[in-house]
C-alpha cells in the first residue's frame, strides 16, 4: 500500500512537473502582458520599467529558470493585477470551490445512490421510469441555461433567494442546485446499471435464499459491489468541479478558482494561472489518490 | 394422500421474455420427505431447477408468473403465504447452495460474517452465532476456524468455498436442503469430498436433501429416488436403480446410453513413423511460480493424446505453450523434428495453421457479430495461400456439412445455434485451415452429455477420415476413456503418469491417478453403491 502511494505520488510529480513546462510557455506565447496594464499613452520608460519589475525582459528560457527555481520553494510569485502573493490569491479562491465541490457532490453521491439503487430494484416500475426521465433531463441540460432560468424563476420572479453573491447560506442554493444536476443525472444512471447487474448475480440469489430482506439485499448485500464504477464516475465529476465551474461561478459572481482562472487569462496575470493549475492538479492527485483507496476498502479482492 | 415434507403439486411455470412466453416447466409434480435424497435430473433447459426456485422465492416476477399449482410444506401452501412468512422459512427450514460457490458468496464481505447472517436475520444475537460459525466451520472441515471467518471468499480453494456454503445452509439446521449443481464447478475429488461431506450432515440432521444434477455419476452416488425431466416435463421418476436399470422413456433411455465411460479401451496407436510432436523438458515460470515443470511427452501422427489432471494442474498451460500463445521458460518442442520455440515468426506463422485449438466455451470464442461463413472464411483471409476467395463459399458449406451442420446454416450468427451446433462451427473453423494437430481445451465440457457424445462421435470421425492428431484436455474421465489413446496425468505442473489407456485405467502405477479414477463416479448406482461399500469397508 505505502509502496503504491509512493509510486503514484512520484508519477504524479512528473506530471506536475511536464505541466509547469506547458503552462509556462503556452501562456508565454499569448504575449506581453505590459500593453493590458499601463494606459494606452504610456512613455517607452514606464513600459520598460514595468517590463524590467516584471522580469519580462530577460530570455525565456532564463524566466523559466527564475519560475521554476522559486516555485520548488512554494513561491509562485505575485498577482500582477492584485499585487499580492499568486499562491494567497489562489488559495483563497480555491477554498470556495472546494467547499461548493464539496457540498454539491456530498449531496449528489448521496441522492444519486439512494435513488439510482431503488430504480434498480425494480426495473421497469414507475419509480425507475420517473427516475430515468429526469436523470437523462439533467444529464443532458445545458448548464448555463438552467443557471439563467433559475436566476430569473426563484430569485427575480420569486424572490426566493438572492441572484449572486456568497454573504449567507441563502447565497449557496442555486449555484449548489444548478451544479447538481448533471452530475446527479450522470452517477444515478451509472448506479442503476450497476445495481442492476449486481441485484442479478448469484450472491444475491443466496442471500434471498437465507431469507434476508429486500432493504439489507439492495443496500448492504447488492450496492457495495456495485460501487467501483459508480466512484470511477464520482472522481470524474468532482475533478471537474474542482477545476472550477467556469459558468456557474461566473453567472453566480461566485469567486471560485474558475473564475478566477479565466480572469487571470484574459488579463494575462501569468502567476495566477500557473498556480491556480499548479493548485487544482494537486488536488485532483489526492482526489484521485483517495478513488483507488476507496476501491481497495471497498472491494478486498483489489489491494496495492 | 399422506402428508409429505415437502410437496411440488402439478407446478406451472412460465416467463414472458421479448421472443414472447416460455413455458418453463409444465404440470410438475414432486415430493421430499425427510432422511431421504431426491435428485432432478436434466440438462441445460429442462427446467430442473425452476420448481427448487418456486420453493425458495427466486422466481422473479415479472418475468415469471406461476399459472398454477402447489408447494406445500409441511402441508401448507408456500405460494400462498406473504413474502415476509416465506423469507421465516428460507435459511431457517429451507436452504439452498449453488452452483458456483465463487459467485454466489459474497466478494466484499468476510465469511465469517456471511454465515452469522443466516443466524441473526433469522433472530440469534450476534455473540451466539459467532460462536456457531466457528463451530459450523470445524464440521464442514475448514482448517483454522478461527482465522477462516476474518478471510474473504476469494482467498479460499473452490472445494472449501463450497463448504462454507453448506456451513452458511446449515446454520440453522434446516429441514430441507436444496444442492443446484453443488459439485458441477469442483474437480472429481473435491466433488467427491463434498458428496459425502453432504451425505454425512444428512445422515447427523435427518433433513431431506434434493439435488438438482446434470450428471447420472452424482445421481448414482447419492440419490434415493430420481425426477428425469425434459423439455419443462417430468418425463420419468422412480428409485436411481430402478430408473438406471428400466428406464421407461425413450429421453432417459437415450440419456443413459449417452453417458461415456462403457466403450472399448485403446491400446495405443501404432508407433511407426516420426511423430508430430516431441517434447522434452518443457516448464513454464509466471515469476517464481513455476505452472509447468519438465514436461516430457511425444504425439504421434492419427493419434489422440489427453491431458488429464484438476484445476491448477498446468494442462491448460502446456497448451498455451505449445502454440506459443505463452512463452516458454525451459525446454524444447519439435513439430515434425523443426523447433518450435526456436522459429522466426514468419515460420511460427505458417506452422499456426497446422496446429489448431478448439476453446471450452463456444459462446466465447466466436465473435457474436460473425456469421458463421465470416467466422470459417476469416482463417483463409489471414492464410492466404489455402484458397481463393471465389471457392470460399463453396468450402465453408462442404466443411459445415462435414461437421454435421447443413450449408444453409452459413450466413446465421452464433446466438442463433445451440451449444452443441456453435462448437461444431469451431470445430469446422479448426478444420478450414487443414490443420494436423487439433488442441481441444475442455472442449466439450461445456455441453450436455448426448450433445457430448455427439461431439465426440464427430471428432473421432473426423480423426479417422482426415488422420488428425488431438491433444485433449480433459477433466472428464470417462469421456478419455472411450476417445482417447493414450493418456498424461497431470498435478501441480508437473507430468505425473503417462500410458496407453489401458494401462492408465486399468493398472495406474501412482496413488494421484488411483485416487482421480476412483474420484470419478460411475452411472451406474450398483457400482457406486458397491464402491462406496469398498471405501466405508477401507475407512473403518
Amino acid at each position: 500500500m505505502k509502496t503504491f502511494i509512493r509510486k503514484r505520488a512520484v508519477a504524479s510529480g512528473l506530471s506536475l512537473i511536464g505541466l509547469i513546462v506547458l503552462v509556462f510557455f503556452l501562456s508565454r506565447l499569448t504575449g506581453d502582458p505590459t500593453s493590458l496594464y499601463l494606459p494606452v499613452d504610456a512613455s517607452l520608460e514606464s513600459r520598460e520599467q514595468f517590463r524590467e519589475i516584471h522580469g519580462l525582459n530577460d530570455p525565456i528560457l532564463v524566466q523559466f529558470f527564475h519560475y521554476a527555481r522559486d516555485v520548488l520553494s512554494l513561491d509562485f510569485g505575485d498577482s500582477i493585477r492584485k499585487a499580492r502573493p499568486a499562491l494567497q490569491v489562489v488559495l483563497e479562491a480555491f477554498s470556495w470551490t472546494l467547499t461548493l465541490a464539496a457540498v454539491t457532490m456530498l449531496l449528489v453521491t448521496v441522492a444519486a445512490i439512494i435513488f439510482g439503487a431503488l430504480a434498480a430494484s425494480r426495473v421497469g416500475g414507475v419509480f425507475d421510469r420517473i427516475a430515468t426521465f429526469f436523470s437523462l433531463i439533467g444529464a443532458s441540460a445545458p448548464d448555463f441555461w438552467i443557471a439563467i432560468v433559475a436566476i430569473v424563476f426563484f430569485s427575480v420572479y420569486l424572490g426566493w433567494v438572492p441572484t449572486s453573491g456568497t454573504g449567507t447560506v441563502w447565497h449557496w442554493i442555486l449555484p449548489v442546485a444548478v451544479l447538481f444536476i448533471r452530475p446527479f443525472g450522470l452517477i444515478l444512471q451509472v448506479v442503476r446499471g450497476s445495481m442492476i447487474s449486481s441485484l442479478s448475480s448469484a450472491y444475491v440469489k443466496t442471500a434471498r435464499a437465507k431469507g434476508v430482506g429486500p432493504r439489507p439485499i439492495i443496500f448492504v448485500h447488492a450496492l457495495r459491489n456495485a460501487m467501483l464504477p459508480v466512484i470511477t464516475v464520482i472522481g470524474d465529476q468532482a475533478a471537474g468541479m474542482l477545476n472550477g465551474a467556469v459558468v456557474v461561478e461566473t453567472i453566480f459572481g461566485f469567486p471560485g478558482v474558475g473564475k478566477l482562472m479565466i480572469d487571470s487569462i484574459l488579463q494575462r496575470d501569468f502567476a495566477v494561472v500557473l498556480a491556480s493549475i499548479m493548485v487544482t492538479a494537486m488536488a485532483i492527485f489526492i482526489m484521485n489518490l483517495l478513488i483507488d483507496l476507496s476501491y481497495a476498502v471497498l472491494d478486498p479482492r483489489i489491494r496495492y | 394422500m399422506t402428508d409429505h415434507l415437502l410437496e411440488v403439486r402439478n407446478l406451472s411455470v412460465e416467463f414472458h421474455t421479448a421472443g414472447g412466453r416460455v413455458k418453463a416447466v409444465q404440470d410438475v409434480s414432486w415430493h421430499l420427505d425427510r432422511g431421504e435424497v431426491l435428485a432432478i435430473l436434466g440438462e441445460s433447459g429442462s427446467g430442473k431447477s425452476v420448481s427448487a426456485s418456486a420453493v425458495m422465492d427466486l422466481i422473479d416476477c415479472p418475468p415469471g408468473k406461476i399459472t398454477a399449482g402447489q408447494i406445500l410444506f409441511e402441508g401448507r401452501d408456500l405460494l400462498q403465504m406473504d413474502s415476509n412468512e416465506r423469507r421465516e422459512i428460507n435459511g431457517k427450514r429451507i436452504a439452498m447452495i449453488f452452483q458456483d460457490p465463487l459467485s454466489a458468496l459474497n466478494p466484499v464481505y468476510r465469511v465469517g460474517w456471511q454465515i452469522e447472517e443466516t443466524m441473526t436475520i433469522h433472530g440469534t444475537p450476534r455473540a451466539e452465532a459467532r460462536a456457531e460459525t466457528l463451530e459450523l466451520l470445524g464440521r464442514v472441515g475448514i482448517p483454522d476456524p478461527a482465522t477462516a471467518v476474518q478471510k474473504y471468499p476469494h482467498q479460499f480453494s473452490g472445494g472449501q468455498r463450497q463448504r462454507l456454503m453448506v456451513a452458511m445452509a446449515l446454520a440453522l439446521r434446516p429441514d430441507i436442503l436444496i444442492a443446484d449443481e453443488p459439485t458441477t464447478a469442483l474437480d472429481v475429488t473435491v466433488q467427491a469430498q463434498i458428496l459425502s461431506l453432504l451425505e454425512v450432515l444428512q445422515k447427523e440432521t435427518g433433513m431431506g436433501l434434493l439435488l438438482i444434477t446434470h450428471d447420472l455419476g452424482v445421481v448414482a452416488e447419492t440419490a434415493d429416488r430420481v425426477v428425469v425431466m425434459n423439455g419443462g416435463r417430468i418425463v420419468e421418476q422412480g428409485t436411481a436403480l430402478e430408473v438406471y436399470r428400466n428406464p421407461k422413456h425413450a429421453y432417459t433411455r437415450d440419456l443413459i446410453a449417452s453417458a461415456p465411460g462403457k466403450g472399448a479401451m485403446s491400446g495405443g496407436v501404432a508407433k511407426e513413423g516420426a511423430e508430430f510432436l516431441k517434447v522434452r523438458g518443457l516448464g513454464k515460470k509466471y515469476g517464481a511460480f513455476e505452472a509447468l515443470k519438465d514436461a516430457n511427452f511425444e504425439l504421434m501422427p492419427g493419434e489422440c493424446l489427453a491431458i488429464v489432471g484438476e484445476s491448477g494442474s498446468g494442462k491448460s498451460t502446456l497448451a498455451k505453450t505449445l502454440l506459443r500463445l505463452e512463452e516458454p521458460t525451459a525446454g524444447t518442442a519439435f513439430y515434425k523434428g523443426r523447433d518450435l520455440f526456436a522459429m522466426s515468426p514468419k515460420e511460427l506463422f505458417a506452422i499456426r495453421r497446422e496446429i489448431q485449438m478448439v476453446f471450452q466455451d463456444p459462446t466465447q470464442s466466436l465473435n457474436p457479430r460473425m456469421s458463421a461463413y465470416e467466422l470459417i472464411s476469416e482463417a483463409w483471409a489471414i492464410h492466404r495461400d489455402i484458397l481463393p476467395k471465389d471457392r470460399w463459399r463453396a468450402r465453408v458449406a462442404e466443411l459445415l456439412d462435414q461437421v454435421g451442420l447443413a450449408p444453409e446454416h452459413a450466413d446465421r450468427f452464433p446466438h442463433q445455434f445451440s451449444g452443441g451446433q456453435r462448437q461444431r462451427i469451431a470445430i469446422a473453423r479448426a478444420l478450414a485451415l487443414e490443420p494436423e494437430i487439433i488442441i481441444c481445451d475442455e472442449a466439450v465440457s461445456a455441453l450436455d452429455v448426448q450433445v457430448q457424445a455427439q461431439v465426440i462421435d464427430l471428432l473421432a470421425d473426423l480423426q479417422k477420415r482426415l488422420g488428425l492428431a488431438y491433444l485433449f484436455i480433459a477433466h472428464d474421465l470417462p469421456l478419455v476413456r472411450d476417445f482417447a489413446d493414450r493418456v498424461i496425468v497431470m498435478q501441480g505442473g508437473r507430468i505425473v503418469e503417462q500410458g496407453t489407456v489401458r494401462e492408465i485405467f486399468d493398472n495406474p502405477q501412482e496413488t494421484y491417478t488411483r485416487n482421480l479414477l476412483a474420484a470419478s463416479l460411475d452411472p451406474d448406482p450398483e457400482v457406486q453403491a458397491a464402491r462406496r461399500a469398498a471405501r466405508d469397508l477401507a475407512s473403518a
